[in-house]
């Protein structure tokens, strides 16, 4: 029924099939905006934060995702300034998974604060000292470079394709790609960093608290070393989940171990920093505001040092180590355990650098703040991810979102599919004979 | 006519430990004269907008020699170790909370707060208050509301200010006599002025005039850390540079203030 929208070459599931998976997506949504609108109708008092706990899930998942959609960015960089080409045959896909957390967050963050028509404010009286405002600044630029690395993937659907203006966009923009690249490895950077800052900048929360190289705080280049390193492994993981519910393989496998290879030396080398800063942080800084390791870790029902181990050891060591082997990283079931633990590593770390860091107590004489968030967190924390899951089925029907699904996944083209494909081959040696580059 | 320009205030707080004895008073002095709102179900503390808290500290002993001691806690209107790095005041994205350096204290603006909360989670003291709800004054007590400070809207954060308004006021009252300074009883805070037991003096930690300037001996060298021995701030050690000081002659009290490793002795109630 809709098969003139799919792109050439390619196979889809039948409309019934695609529309129940939209729908079931769309039910979760729907309790989603219904969380939504009773926080921004009745305000925040839906949460279950509190005046101890300012900071929660939401701000958790909005650490979180940027995290994970730090595959885009990092990809971005390896393929268009790094001239890595075997990457453009996913970085369609990173770019699309960052554009949906870039966006999750930036509605999270809507959800989040207590006058949501005063969010403008953060621009307009914007106080340069704090990190927030780097954040919302960098964060806002880079969603922008996103929508305009995604445009031209849509510009690329078949249809779309046909009208001369969307096909020469996408053509040009494809070329000057690289200029957005490295704009969105600079943005991210920063806001990478920015978010890493806002907890290490607490001098009031020893457990937050980092000493600073210049004005950025440890955190700071922790948090943008430690999302190149596992953004990648959610690219990683959606790609493998995305194969797996389509029953196709979709990017080769020279492909998915060369970002594996990368994330694992990333991973690596973050992780000896993480260490390095960790022991530095417990042995120095902590001590000279009166807290010893095990203050963090104690006296509560829930952050004992398991977390830390789990953290550094279990999802940071292990992944790297798996992802630096080249035996183990070849194996496809031991790449996929360390790309998991790789992102609920790098998960458990904003929580950590969030919650933990709001319930341990600083006045000698208060307690830990303990937290579970309510129904309307939950369901609004769930509605990006619902979302994320609408945005990738439509765009993985429609959309030439994987270069090699055609090549993999060999079919007979219809007729009508084989005098297109000869059109656009023709389209595309008239331009170059034009003086026009073609497209990379 | 010559211009003059008065110096720099500093305003501050000392609170005598060994003679608060808990009663609450300046707690209620505070949310009348400050509007704060309450609500119907105050069960939990922690959704309880208390400008100033009165903390039960116990050093922990069992009964014979158990002891108890009450820790009021207002804003600590933190300078940081450089003017007006105070923790909530340099995380604000929005310039929502400022750092007076004419008088020392930090402000909010509550129709520029939109309610991220990130000074929350920045002050160690938890000082700073959300309001979760609009504020509901039950039957005709709007009317009783004090006309010179606004109430706060769902949606920001709140804290104390060192009622501020009176300091306004004052200043208002000594231009119309032709005055620069203000004396140091002009401008009281409603707590300082209620509690029962004198436990808080209020004024200028600059002004050697002042009974809180004599009795903490802030030093100007030390970021205002107190000469008093008898003296302390909470968390000093955190750098916050807080401009309330408080007294005890009992020693787990004084280092309750603060965190410290075994190797140092005690953290607390010793």
């Amino acid at each position: 029924m809709d098969s003139a929208l799919w792109p050439i070459g390619v196979k889809r599931c039948h409309i019934s099939k695609f529309l129940m998976g939209l729908s079931i997506a769309g039910v979760v949504l729907l309790w989603g905006v219904v969380g939504l609108i009773l926080c921004w109708v009745k305000g925040l008092n839906q949460t279950h934060m509190n005046d101890y706990y300012g900071f929660a899930l939401w701000i958790w998942a909005d650490l979180a995702v940027i995290a994970l959609g730090g595959g885009a960015f990092f990809t971005g960089l390896l393929r268009y300034i790094f001239g890595i080409r075997e990457l453009k045959n996913i970085i369609n896909y990173a770019v699309l998974i960052g554009f949906i957390c870039y966006s999750s967050a930036l509605l999270i963050l809507a959800i989040d604060v207590g006058q949501p028509l005063r969010s403008w404010f953060i621009f307009w009286h914007a106080n340069v000292h704090s990190m927030l405002t780097e954040v919302a600044f960098c964060l806002s630029c880079y969603f922008g470079v996103l929508t305009i690395e995604y445009i031209p993937l849509i510009l690329e659907n078949r249809q779309l394709n046909k009208v001369p203006f969307a096909h020469h966009l996408a053509h040009n923009m494809h070329h000057i790609m690289a200029v957005f690249a490295a704009t969105g490895a600079f943005l991210s950077f920063f806001h990478q960093g920015s978010l890493g800052g806002v907890a290490g900048v607490l001098f009031g929360r020893p457990f937050a608290y980092r000493e600073h190289i210049l004005i950025w705080p440890y955190t700071f280049f922790l948090f943008t070393w430690s999302a190149a390193a596992y953004g990648p492994c959610f690219t990683l993981l959606i790609t493998w989940l995305t194969e797996k519910i389509s029953g196709k393989q979709l990017v080769k496998e020279n492909v998915k171990q060369l970002l594996a290879k990368i994330s694992g030396w990333m991973i690596f080398t973050y992780i000896i920093a993480k260490i390095a800063d960790t022991v530095y942080w417990a042995l120095v800084t902590a001590p000279s505001k009166g807290f010893t390791l095990m203050d963090f870790y104690s006296n509560n029902p829930i952050y004992g040092i398991w977390i830390l181990i789990v953290e550094i050891g279990v999802c940071g060591v292990v992944p790297a180590w798996i992802l630096v082997t080249p035996r183990l990283r070849a194996n496809p079931k031991t790449r996929l355990i360390a790309i998991i633990l790789g992102v609920i590593g790098v998960c458990l770390n904003r929580w950590v650098m969030v919650l933990q860091v709001m319930a341990v107590p600083v006045l000698s004489f208060d307690t830990w703040a303990m937290y579970y968030p309510s129904w309307q967190e939950v369901a609004t924390t769930i509605l990006p991810v619902a979302y994320g899951v609408i945005l990738i089925l439509i765009s993985y029907r429609y959309l030439p979102i994987f270069p090699q699904e055609v090549e993999l996944n060999p079919i007979e083209p219809s007729p009508s599919e084989t005098v297109e494909a000869m059109n656009d081959a023709a389209a595309e040696d008239a331009m170059v004979s034009n003086g026009e580059p073609a497209t990379a | 006519m010559k211009h003059v320009d008065s110096k720099a205030k500093k305003y501050g707080m000392v609170i005598d430990l060994d003679k608060c004895t808990g009663c609450g008073t300046c707690m209620v002095a505070c949310m009348a004269e400050n509007n704060v709102p309450f609500k119907k179900d105050e069960t939990d503390k922690r959704l309880s907008i208390t400008w100033m808290r009165v903390f039960k500290l116990t050093n922990g002993k069992p009964y014979p020699d158990n002891e108890i001691c009450y820790l009021p806690r207002p804003c600590q209107h933190c300078e940081g170790q450089h003017t007006g790095h105070s923790p909530c005041v340099s995380v604000c994205p929005a310039t929502a909370t400022d750092y007076d350096s004419e008088t020392g204290i930090v402000s909010q603006i509550y129709t520029r707060c939109f309610g991220c909360r990130y000074c929350m989670g920045a002050c160690p003291y938890h000082a700073r208050y959300f309001n979760w709800w609009d504020p509901v004054w039950p039957g005709e007590m709007e009317k009783y509301l004090n006309p010179d400070v606004s109430p706060r809207m769902r949606g920001v954060v709140e804290k104390c200010s060192f009622c501020y308004h009176r300091a306004q006021l004052a200043m208002e009252k000594a231009h119309v006599e032709g005055r620069k300074e203000l004396k140091e009883k002009e401008y009281q805070t409603a707590c300082t002025q209620a509690c029962p037991a004198g436990a808080i003096v209020f004024g200028d930690l600059n002004n050697p005039e002042h009974e809180v300037h004599q009795v903490a001996q802030p030093d100007p060298h030390h970021h205002g850390r107190p000469k008093n021995p008898n003296a302390f701030r909470l968390l000093e050690r955190l750098g916050t540079n807080t401009k309330v000081y408080y007294l005890s002659s009992r020693e787990w009290v004084r280092r309750a203030g603060d965190n410290y490793l075994d190797s140092e002795g005690s953290a607390s109630h010793e």
